[in-house]
């Protein structure tokens, strides 16, 4: 585990990833902020976990199944499905182009 | 308005004085709402009111108090208890913000299933609380929609995130209201308000039409004045619906004829206020004096329990924010607030590439640590007492600039999600300043009665009376 914290460069990176937009301050006080709270959470190296297991479910549950039958309570009509988006054409969902105009046209 | 309904503030009174006609649910609604116009400027615990909704479920109450007479308890058990829900609750056609700006104008089209089991039991929602944006603080302050202020001394956080729900108990805008606790986001703001928070077992309640927060830690949980009025409201609350894949029908653990309390010393480390650890020794000395074993227990993975808890929590959440794009719901990532922001980048970086064995899979393994410490203490003992936070409430503003010192507030509570055990908060009194004091008891998974049992025993041997800060 490093103990050097976030570059600049780490912080645009995971912003990124995030698809988080950050202002030049944001940049410098995230960096600062994070690089702490990284350095912080570094105190784990000194754990002894040699042969332990790692936990992510504490109640002892494996594979849950159910039948896979949608009941009418359990799904929302189309209006309703679509009642809390901003931008709705002919009922689909109007999403950002993902692919951008060619430059050399 | 009549004066016995400022005076009713367990289930208890308040359906008593209803059963005798003293009062009607719609003249309790009216009480609710008159107190919410004169508190909420000063605390801003609610963010939105459901006074219409309240007054048509109040009739309905009251038709049913008519009709059914005695036998009504039976049918709704909680009939016409004022509820208010954090507003991570999702409540059909009335707006559910998460406390965030990116959800500012979201109306549900379904509401959550505790918030459907409350209804059906009899309660009556009046309103939506103010919380920590996403559920990510410890103190209130991180809402999009400004602070909630602590009804003992507005000076001073209420705690988080739960804030509002907690000061409307606080301060009689409700009667009971329900709360979500990942790291201790119900018994905190339980422990600086003086109310009673129950923080489930995980998996105890469904967390269905909750907004998700990090899914190995959530549990759904609630404030009440009483002990004896927690437990009420859990067993509405608690067991499968089958739309939340972790609920697990476990059997209730049964008290044994001779109970024990461990004490466990890595809670009372260096930095804990005197008058906290003073006030945690009485309240274990109240159990001792009715025959229950005090015995000191050792949790020694304590000191790692915030480093794990704040790498696997922002892990869950940037993966669970990673939902709101502005597409089918709510306002695009550029609404986020600064806390928000944080922790999506933090989980980010901890999972990406080349950093996830060191961080993530190195804090899972920790985190067994951790569940086998307490799984030894509850081989010795049947709960556990414990102070809720290092400090009273502290001030606003005090811990707003430095987030990893904001971290370190949750470091008494997060260990029981990371073990995914009950925790109770019960008040005890006041500080010198007059600030709520309490303690915690958990216990083993699934033991929530066990709890119960020595919470009541507690309120009742210490005379414990419910009280409102004044509005």
């Amino acid at each position: 585990m490093s103990m050097r914290g976030l570059s600049k460069a780490d912080v645009l990176h995971v912003a990124k990833l995030a698809k988080i937009t950050l202002s030049e301050k944001e940049e410098e006080k995230f960096g600062k902020q994070l690089s702490e709270i990284v350095n912080y959470v570094g105190q784990l190296n000194e754990a002894d976990t040699r042969g332990v297991e790692p936990t992510s479910q504490t109640t002892g549950l494996e594979d849950v199944f159910r039948t896979d039958e949608l009941g009418k309570e359990e799904s929302l009509t189309k209006d309703e499905a679509i009642s809390a988006a901003k931008n709705i054409h002919n009922s689909y969902f109007v999403v950002d182009a993902v692919l951008a105009e060619r430059s050399d046209k | 308005m009549r004066m016995a309904m400022d005076i009713s503030l367990t289930i208890e009174e308040v359906q008593q004085g209803l059963k005798e006609k003293r009062f009607t649910a719609v003249e309790l609604v009216d009480t609710y709402l008159e107190k919410i116009d004169r508190g909420n400027a000063k605390l801003n615990a609610f963010l939105t009111l459901s006074g219409e909704s309240a007054y048509s479920r109040a009739k309905e109450i009251d038709k049913k108090i008519s009709t059914l007479g005695d036998a009504i308890k039976d049918e709704l058990p909680l009939f016409g208890v004022v509820v208010a829900h954090k507003d991570l609750f999702l409540t059909e056609g009335i707006r559910t913000t998460a406390g965030s700006k990116v959800l500012e104008s979201y109306v549900p089209v379904y509401s959550g299933t505790v918030v459907k089991r409350l209804e059906d039991a009899g309660c009556i929602m009046i309103g939506k609380t103010n919380c920590d944006a996403w559920a990510h603080g410890a103190s209130g302050e991180n809402s999009d929609f400004g602070p909630t202020k602590n009804p003992w001394d507005i000076k001073y956080v209420p705690g988080g995130s739960s804030s509002g729900s907690s000061v409307s108990v606080a301060s009689g805008m409700s009667l009971i209201s329900t709360g979500t606790d990942t790291g201790g986001s119900i018994r905190q703001p339980a422990n600086f308000c003086g109310v009673v928070g129950l923080k489930p077992t995980y998996g105890a309640v469904s967390r269905y039409g909750v907004i998700a927060m990090a899914s190995s830690l959530d549990s759904i949980g609630h404030f009440t004045q009483t002990v004896k009025d927690s437990e009420e409201v859990y067993k509405v609350t608690a067991g499968g619906d089958g739309k939340d894949g972790t609920v697990r029908a476990a059997k209730c653990q049964m008290p044994k004829a001779k109970l024990s309390l461990g004490i466990p010393k890595e809670y009372f480390a260096e930095g804990i206020d005197k008058e906290v650890e003073k006030s945690v020794l009485a309240a274990a000395d109240v159990f001792k004096k009715e025959g229950i074993d005090i015995v000191e227990v050792s949790l020694p993975y304590t000191k790692y329990a915030i480093s794990v808890y704040y790498i696997i929590q922002p892990a869950e959440v940037s993966s669970n924010l990673g939902r709101y794009d502005g597409v089918r719901f709510g306002n695009g990532r550029d609404s986020f607030g600064a806390e928000a922001k944080r922790r999506i980048m933090l989980g980010t970086y901890v999972l990406s590439a080349g950093y996830y064995d060191a961080y993530y899979l190195k804090a899972m393994k920790v985190r067994s640590k951790i569940i086998e410490d307490f799984d030894k203490a509850f081989a010795n003992v049947d709960a556990i007492i414990a102070p809720v936070s290092p400090t009273p409430a502290f001030k606003l503003g005090e811990k707003a600039d430095n987030p990893l010192q904001m971290y370190l507030a949750d470091i008494l509570t997060v260990p029981a999600n990371l073990a995914g055990i009950p925790g109770l908060a019960i008040p005890s009194g006041f500080s010198k300043s007059g600030l709520p004091l309490g303690f915690q008891l958990m216990g083993a998974r699934f033991s929530e009665n066990i709890l119960f049992e020595l919470g009541k025993l507690y309120q009742k041997i210490s005379g414990w009376k419910p009280k409102i800060a004044s509005l």
